[in-house]
């Protein structure tokens, strides 16, 4: 396992062995451990799966059978910014799929999908409970709202312009 | 800490909470007393924090330290229900309600209104609470907060979310200190009993008998559970509970512990609210430093303990077994009924789980008697209820209002009416699991049997509304899509169910519908109720079902002549240009994402420009020339 490159880091594979230590004596551990794993290393890779299925015990499917049951875990990487549209029935009646529709437009890809330079992803989600600024989208933390599909592109062109720069 | 320790904290910071619960005159003489001419209450919910309220609170302690103002206390709160105006910022005593707060905003108001001396700032405050003889009212007395009766959200935006002293000066933690030193575990469900509280989750199962059961159940370990997954999409009652008044839940879930014989507490909160697990997280480790949590609670000799799960995303697991099932471990699928968790719950141990707005209303109720709590509301269904207000409605926002208040009062007295001068078509209530009230029926006294009765059903409290902009049918395919990605496969009449009903809605939204399709519909909708599993299948036709009782003709406009009556569904909608309207200035061509618009020849009398044209090939109908044409030249047909 050490020559693979989905591992990750010596730094990441160490600190996902601690949180495997440190979490399994706790009832029910398999859902943070994912959670922790997710944070380390963007998504979850076959690899670490295995790792955290060795560590606990237990078999690969049933670790795979969760990590594919939640939609917060992915096992596919995700951009450096992560758009999340929310598509939440507030957000729906105020127009939520036009703003998915002009994201995907302005990046050329589609929902669930990754640019090819690993700078943008797409994904949707349901509510995360802002419906006050609907429709809303989220650029990793940050929260963008009261949105129309002109100003979404604007918000997803200031992200192209700094990646520009940088 | 003892109880004597508990009283001096909240006699510590009692008259500082009650400037905010009194105003004007009464409210300047208390605020006296506490040493602070005035308060700034900041709002630092969801919603707030997306709009930058964190800047203005930074401002605002910046501005004060320039202009040498010492005696302003600035207060970090929770929620207050109108996250649209947000950021909100309210300044005691007077109850100035300042909306729509940028950081150069509370620099203005910290020169002209908090130095001595200073005056509100009219052109700032909401404009709801200026009067037109250019009065000024407190927030307390605007039409969207006067009709609400605030008991699960009695302390959401008033105090500060992150000191658990101002919590007990707000009255937090007065109800474990009652039930450990009077009560017996039978006095304190016997209480939930006769309040007659039911779950506020969705299907409103009566609290107290849920607790007796567990208490029945036989057992040395037992558990409480608070479900804060808070899944049906446009509800964020819980979400800004938990930002608010945190402690109200871990202290109504340790009197659970009490009443039924349990020691450990699980709160499952979803992951994609990240402020209402910091605050949680905050709230446990202050109640565990005060010894409000954890061994010889108050030192009466109880123990109880919570611990945190968070949740990832699966919006099946908010009932109550699927929980369970994830709070161990594994994918979150529910479980056959019987055994109930009562007997037979997390870890196969007797176990009770309330939603975060049940738990909110234990703490009044203890205080104040199971029968004041029972005078409120209907006969069947007392107290209060949350609603979050969202979609087509002027003030979107968190109410609470008694039950069997009607819609009419909610949406126009409480919401100020449908914007944009439109009409309104109908209210949608509990999510996905239920269905459309339309516009006849506005009267209803809401409670939970009325709701059950026109088809609809209490839910956890998301309220909808939807303008004629609106298509029902859309509306309806909208929840089936979101129920065939949520169900969770464990049971065939709903995996297999719900894929079939968005099937034959998607047909009927593209205009390929039949009229067998409706009666097919029909059919199978009412197998899955009978069949399904979990509260998620068998609810999940409602949406359907409540739609094509009070909306039939538009799923009949679909099928029979291939029309959208709202003008929403893409397949059956194409765009036109008014040659004669169009006057060229070619704003549709510029947005037009596809650039499916060009100029043409032709030039309308009176107009000096050619006009434009939709080439229907390339259009895909996304409507930008629509919203965008201020001369109403494009047309949707």
């Amino acid at each position: 396992m050490e020559h693979c490159a989905a591992c990750g880091t010596a730094e990441q594979q160490a600190k996902l062995k601690a949180v495997i230590e440190e979490s399994r004596s706790t009832p029910g551990c398999l859902m943070h451990i994912l959670q922790e794993a997710q944070g380390i290393y963007g998504y979850l890779p076959i690899e670490v799966q295995k790792t955290i299925a060795k560590g606990l015990g237990i078999s690969l499917s049933e670790v795979y059978g969760v990590a594919t049951f939640y939609s917060q875990f992915s096992l596919k990487p995700k951009g450096k910014h992560k758009i999340n549209v929310c598509l939440g029935t507030a957000c729906y009646v105020k127009g939520g799929d036009k703003i998915l529709e002009a994201v995907e437009q302005e990046l050329g890809i589609k929902c669930g999908e990754c640019t090819a330079d690993g700078l943008f992803s797409i994904d949707s989600c349901r509510c995360v409970g802002a419906c006050g600024l609907a429709p809303v989208i989220m650029v990793g933390e940050e929260v963008y709202g009261k949105l129309t599909p002109e100003k979404v592109r604007e918000v997803i062109r200031k992200y192209k312009d700094e990646e520009a720069k940088a | 800490m003892t109880i004597q320790e508990l009283d001096a904290i909240r006699q510590k910071k009692k008259d500082l909470i009650a400037v905010r619960r009194i105003v004007r005159e009464q409210g300047e003489k208390l605020a006296e007393k506490t040493g602070y001419r005035k308060q700034v209450l900041v709002c630092g919910g969801t919603g707030c924090t997306s709009s930058h309220s964190k800047q203005v609170i930074e401002q605002l302690e910046k501005s004060c330290k320039e202009l040498g103002i010492d005696d302003v206390l600035i207060v970090k709160t929770g929620c207050f229900g109108l996250c649209a105006l947000g950021p909100i910022m309210i300044v005691y005593p007077e109850g100035a309600f300042y909306a729509q707060m940028t950081p150069e905003h509370a620099k203005t108001v910290a020169e002209k209104h908090l130095v001595k001396g200073g005056e509100i700032v009219k052109e700032l405050l909401y404009s709801g609470t200026v009067m037109k003889d250019g009065s000024i009212i407190p927030f307390a007395e605007t039409p969207f907060y006067k009709k609400q009766m605030r008991i699960a959200l009695r302390n959401c935006g008033m105090i500060a979310a992150e000191d658990i002293d101002e919590a007990i000066a707000a009255g937090d933690y007065a109800a474990i200190e009652k039930v450990l030193t009077t009560m017996t575990p039978d006095d304190v469900i016997d209480t939930m009993l006769k309040s007659g509280l039911r779950g506020r989750g969705g299907a409103g199962f009566p609290t107290g008998r849920k607790w007796a059961f567990a208490k029945a159940s036989q057992g040395d370990v037992k558990y409480v559970c608070c479900n804060a997954d808070e899944g049906d999409p446009g509800a964020f009652m819980d979400r800004s509970v938990l930002e608010g008044d945190p402690h109200c839940v871990l202290e109504a879930m340790t009197i659970a512990g009490y009443a039924i014989g349990a020691h450990q507490g699980y709160i499952y909160v979803r992951a994609e609210y990240p402020i209402a697990v910091q605050r949680l997280r905050i709230a446990i480790d202050q109640a565990h430093k005060y010894g409000l949590l954890g061994k010889n609670i108050l030192g009466q000799g109880f123990d109880f303990d919570i611990d945190l799960r968070l949740g990832a995303g699966a919006f099946v697991c908010g009932e109550e077994t699927a929980l369970m099932t994830s709070i161990e471990g594994h994918r979150g699928e529910p479980r056959p009924r019987p055994p109930f968790p009562a007997v037979k719950g997390l870890f196969e141990k007797p176990t009770i789980l309330n939603n975060v707005e049940t738990w909110a209303n234990v703490n009044p109720i203890i205080m104040n008697g199971a029968d004041w709590y029972a005078g409120i509301g209907t006969q069947g269904s007392t107290g209060t209820k949350v609603f979050a207000l969202g979609g087509k409605i002027t003030n979107v926002g968190l109410v609470e209002v008694p039950m069997g208040t009607t819609l009419r009062e909610i949406i126009e007295e409480i919401g100020g009416g449908i914007p944009n001068g439109k009409k309104f078509k109908a209210a949608q209530t509990g999510g996905p699991s239920g269905g459309c009230i339309p516009a006849s029926l506005i009267d209803t006294p809401i409670d939970f049997d009325n709701l059950a009765k026109i088809g609809s059903m209490m839910g956890s409290g998301g309220l909808i509304v939807l303008d004629e902009d609106t298509c029902m049918v859309d509306i309806a395919k909208f929840y089936l899509e979101f129920t065939v990605d949520e169900s969770c496969g464990k049971c065939t009449p709903c995996r297999i169910g719900t894929k079939r009903l968005l099937q034959l809605l998607t047909k009927i939204t593209e205009g390929k519908g039949t009229p067998e399709d409706l009666d097919k519909i029909q059919a199978l909708a009412e197998h899955m109720k009978a069949s399904s599993l979990c509260a998620l299948g068998q609810t999940a036709p409602n949406p359907i079902l409540s739609t094509l009782h009070h909306f039939r003709n538009e799923y009949e406009d679909h099928i029979y002549n291939h029309h959208c009556t709202a003008g929403v569904c893409k397949a059956l909608l194409s765009y036109h240009i008014d040659k004669d309207k169009c006057i060229g200035c070619g704003l549709c061509a510029k947005n037009c994402p596809v650039n499916a618009i060009t100029r043409t020849d032709y030039i309308a009398p009176g107009h000096k420009l050619g006009s434009f044209e939709i080439d229907p090939n390339k259009c895909i109908k996304c409507g930008v020339c629509f919203s965008n044409c201020k001369f109403k030249a494009v047309e949707k047909k």
